[in-house]
């Protein structure tokens, strides 16, 4: 009888300790503030070791790190890539929500879906969570700074006001429209282009690395708009037909999810024109697909988007992103096959009417 | 189905290039002047208006469009976003909001020197009903040196078809009653939540914001809604319930977050009135770090 109750014990204590050792999940559906999220990283790369991979590659004004997750099935050759960064605006906390959501979603789907395996083979995935640490961290501090935007830098001498719009910073066109040069506005764009670390962090690890992006996903909230280059409305990008069209596509993807509209269009057009985005800059870079994504909502809640949106959104742009990535991979990896096979025949084509002439 | 790649390919552009160019106004194609490329696009892009390729025209002289607007674009969407903040003040109660849903269409010309006119088809949203309707409607803009609010006129199809009388009475006696006077902060909070007593008040928040919106409103903004940052209940006076409120605007042209005190009154049969509205300055020097030492 002892035997039995010792047992029946250590059945028990077995199944006590398991339940302690099995994780708690990570809630999507909640906003997290900046210690949660930096843990999280390091939990991802823990749980896929080999796949995804922490990577520093800044500083904030403030003096912390700036990180990335570097996701892909390592093929140990240089790979093409894909770039998305969230929350370069502070109060924009949708977006490193999505952010999480999409590396969550990447992770989970490449083990069944065979497309996303494929994807994560042929490229690697650099996704930023939280770009402005800084005015993230100072959105959560109290109720008066939670619609902070820009980043947390003091102003020039002289100045009373803290921080620059750091999607007016980039060396884009610079200065030249929709920006501010008073130090205490909302688009202030800094004393000179690329002078803010959070800036010269992007920009210096994507210039020697530029050839190898397919993709540039920058995203924001609010407004439900995916925007194109450029800002400037004299300038339009060489691919702008590529760039509406597949936008569209991405818009149509985005609907079928929960039937929200997001406009497709350059940013002169549909929104504002403005000068030294992050999207501009990475256009110039020969970066192709360049998109700013505008997230929920169209001004009801603004800013401060109701957690019970968060899933939905985030659905919907993963969606709407999955159809630009999707693209830009199949136009690197397969259209090659596709033109080389119709040139192929054709060439055959012109061969057979020629020797049908001769004889 | 024929592949992207290959519709692409076949309605490049090869004449484009990155160069500085006249400001390009954009038309819709009508339909006998479309080439096969664009009507191969057109059968493949999206069924929706909104998603319709629209070709360019060189040579606007104009900065402002003029004539038919592209409804998606910033003009049209701005002039529309006026109608809602006039709606909402005419017809907003705690239980009847709207929100701006699409632009079908639009107009706009020049009225001499004195303004611009806006002639609009839009949809607009009851968003406590989830209910939405078709309106007509005008937006005219003056062009004084100094800020003056737009004019509106709107003809909605059955705006107040969806009654809220008893719940605006219950609402109203229940206030009246109060002993002791009602009051709440952050409508929304930081996480976008709003405790569901105090619903009413923010939807009584944005009413009244909506006058400022209306007011300030121009060609060159956009705005919404951030923040109830307080709303207070005064004496009732006149049998009109009283607030005082600090209102967070957001105006998406210049990203700038405005603040605002408003003093109005409410009841079911009068609607909301503004009494007092007065801008706040911001205050900067509050928003550096505390000295560490």
């Amino acid at each position: 009888m002892l035997n039995s109750v010792g047992l029946s014990f250590m059945l028990l204590l077995s199944a006590v300790g398991a339940a302690i050792v099995e994780r708690v999940g990570y809630d999507y559906s909640k906003y997290h503030p900046m210690p949660e999220i930096t843990s999280w990283m390091t939990q991802m790369e823990k749980d896929y070791p080999g796949v995804v991979s922490i990577v520093d590659y800044g500083k904030s004004y403030e003096g912390r790190t700036i990180s990335l997750l570097k996701i892909g099935l390592n093929t140990g050759e240089k790979k093409k890539a894909i770039w998305m960064d969230c929350g370069i605006h502070a109060r924009e906390w949708i977006a490193p929500a999505f952010c999480q959501y999409f590396v969550s979603q990447i992770l989970q789907s490449y083990k069944t879906d065979t497309i996303m395996e494929q994807m994560m083979k042929d490229m690697d995935f650099y996704v930023t969570p939280v770009l402005n640490v800084d005015g993230y961290i100072y959105s959560w501090k109290d109720n008066t700074t939670r619609l902070w935007r820009k980043n947390r830098s003091p102003g020039p001498p002289g100045c009373d006001c803290y921080g620059t719009d750091l999607n007016r910073n980039f060396e884009a066109n610079w200065g030249t429209i929709g920006v501010s040069f008073d130090c205490c506005s909302q688009t202030y764009c800094g004393t000179k282009p690329k002078s803010e670390p959070e800036t010269q962090s992007v920009m210096n690890f994507l210039a020697s690395r530029k050839d190898d992006f397919l993709c540039f996903l920058t995203i924001h909230s609010y407004s439900q708009l995916l925007l194109i280059p450029f800002g400037h409305p004299d300038f339009t990008a060489t691919n702008y037909d590529e760039l509406m069209t597949v936008g569209l596509g991405a818009s149509d993807a985005i609907r079928k999810v929960h039937g929200m509209e997001y406009a497709v269009g350059t940013s002169p057009a549909i929104l504002y024109p403005n000068s030294g985005s992050s999207r501009d800059w990475a256009r110039m870079q020969g970066i192709p697909l360049s998109y700013t994504f505008e997230l929920r909502d169209n001004g009801t809640f603004g800013f401060e988007l109701p957690e019970d949106q968060i899933k939905p959104t985030c659905e919907e742009a993963y969606s709407g992103a999955l159809h630009i990535i999707t693209y830009a991979h199949d136009k690197t990896f397969n259209g090659a096959v596709v033109t080389a096979a119709a040139t192929l025949w054709t060439v055959l084509l012109a061969v057979g009417v020629t020797g049908a002439n001769l004889i | 189905m024929f592949p992207l790649w290959l519709r692409l390919y076949l309605s490049r552009d090869k004449s484009r290039t990155l160069r500085p160019k006249s400001l390009r106004v954009w038309k819709p194609i009508p339909a006998q002047h479309r080439s096969f490329c664009s009507h191969f696009l057109h059968y493949f892009l999206s069924h929706c208006p909104q998603n319709e390729v629209f070709s360019e025209e060189e040579g606007a002289e104009d900065v402002m469009a003029t004539g038919e607007l592209n409804p998606n674009h910033y003009p049209a969407q701005r002039a529309a976003k006026v109608v809602q903040h006039y709606l909402t003040t005419r017809y907003g109660s705690p239980y009847r909001l709207f929100g701006l849903q699409r632009v079908h269409s639009g107009n706009a010309e020049d009225v001499g020197d004195s303004g611009r006119k806006y002639q609009l088809e839009i949809a607009v949203h009851e968003i406590i009903s989830n209910t939405t309707q078709k309106c007509s409607a005008e937006v005219f803009f003056p062009h004084g040196q100094k800020q003056e609010s737009p004019q509106v006129q709107a003809s909605c199809e059955e705006l107040l078809n969806i009654s809220t009388k008893a719940q605006e009475e219950a609402l109203y006696q229940q206030y009246k009653m109060n002993q002791t006077l009602i009051s709440a902060q952050n409508l929304p909070d930081s996480h976008g939540h709003i405790e569901p007593d105090t619903k009413p008040l923010w939807h009584l928040g944005i009413v009244a914001s909506s006058f400022i919106m209306l007011k300030e409103s121009n060609e060159n903004t956009l705005y919404n809604m951030a923040q109830v940052a307080n709303i207070t209940q005064l004496a009732t006076e006149n049998d009109q319930l009283k607030f005082d409120c600090h209102t967070l605007l957001h105006d998406m042209v210049s990203q700038e977050i405005l603040h605002w005190k408003l003093l109005f009154t409410w009841s079911p049969a009068e609607g909301v009135k503004v009494l007092q509205m007065e801008q706040l300055p911001h205050c900067h020097h509050c928003e550096k770090p505390p000295n560490t030492n």
